[in-house]
């Protein structure tokens, strides 16, 4: 980690971000009136931005270097072909 | 030429150690490995007709799962909070703070066991009034399964964490970490960092998602 990720790290705003998110997620399923599509795209939308957060943040990836990227999103990638592979599995009539 | 290579800068080509590197590498692969899984729930759930609502089922009240997903980010700031301790030479600080660390794993184990032993409780009765109805054996539906694969396989890795942090807490108590010298206490937070972001997946797909996926 550099130095200059030592000397600035927003951990409790990081923190205070995600219980927001988290309390958020709940109040979506069960507060916000709204069709099943926008329920799983906002869940979706939600939980794909805490995963950024903990991986840029408290993983320190938005301070490391471009080699440490690519080992990081490589199995990201891999995900993206397995869920294309899957996706006629999923949407065959049953 | 030994002279020339006395005289120059120790080179340094990447700017994170190897065992930072073996850890990204490791978590890449059991990133996959929970793909599998979590892409086998995907694709039983939307194909089967009906799948059961944990939400419905008291002991999983979502107010359980919801403060266990808040303990583990807790237990996220905790353990950055006791890298940037010993970052500064506080080597107290980082005691005090991966203890914290280890006691929200392991009060997250707590409560999972709790859900299990409810889950199991409750899905016993439900096959055994199954049976009696119709004298055949209750079948093991994907639903459980697929629960018990995921939520198990995150729970594993949970307790790894803890006797990876526990392990970590020894040598510190020890004194084996400085402000100059502390990757292992870097390499344990990426793990634990790791296991916070897994159950922050599956905290929405298996608790929040909606009942039938395949009605979207």
């Amino acid at each position: 980690m550099s130095e200059h990720a030592q000397a600035s790290h927003p951990y409790y705003r990081i923190f205070g971000i995600l219980t927001v998110l988290t309390i958020a997620e709940i109040l979506w399923v069960y507060v916000v009136p709204h069709s099943r599509a926008m329920l799983a795209g906002g869940l979706g939308l939600m939980a794909a931005a805490k995963v950024a957060l903990v991986g840029l943040y408290y993983m320190h990836l938005k301070y490391e270097g471009k080699l440490l990227w690519v080992v990081a999103l490589f199995p990201l990638t891999l995900v993206v072909v397995m869920i294309a592979g899957l996706l006629p599995d999923a949407l065959a009539p049953y | 030429m030994e002279t020339m290579a006395a005289t120059l800068p120790a080179r340094k080509p990447y700017s994170f150690t190897n065992g930072k590197l073996a850890m990204w590498l490791f978590l890449g692969s059991d990133a996959m490995g929970f793909m599998g899984l979590i892409g086998a729930y995907i694709v039983l759930r939307i194909t089967s007709p009906n799948w059961e609502n944990p939400k419905l089922d008291p002991p999983f009240g979502i107010n359980l799962t919801a403060f266990m997903t808040f303990l583990l980010i807790v237990s996220s700031v905790t353990m950055v909070t006791a890298l940037s301790r010993i970052e500064k030479g506080d080597r107290k600080g980082l005691l005090f703070w991966l203890a914290m660390t280890i006691c929200g794993g392991l009060t997250f184990l707590c409560l999972q066991a709790y859900e299990w032993t409810h889950f199991i409780h409750a899905k016993h009765e439900l096959a055994v009034e199954y049976t009696k109805a119709t004298t055949l054996a209750a079948p093991f539906t994907n639903y459980q399964a697929t629960f018990f694969s995921l939520t198990g396989f995150h729970g594993l890795h949970v307790t790894i964490g803890v006797i990876y942090l526990s392990t970590i807490w020894i040598r510190s108590w020890q004194g084996a970490y400085t402000a100059e010298k502390h990757s292992p206490v870097e390499l344990v937070g990426l793990y634990w960092h790791f296991v916070d972001l897994v159950w922050i997946v599956l905290f929405t797909i298996i608790y929040l998602l909606p009942d039938s996926v395949r009605d979207l």
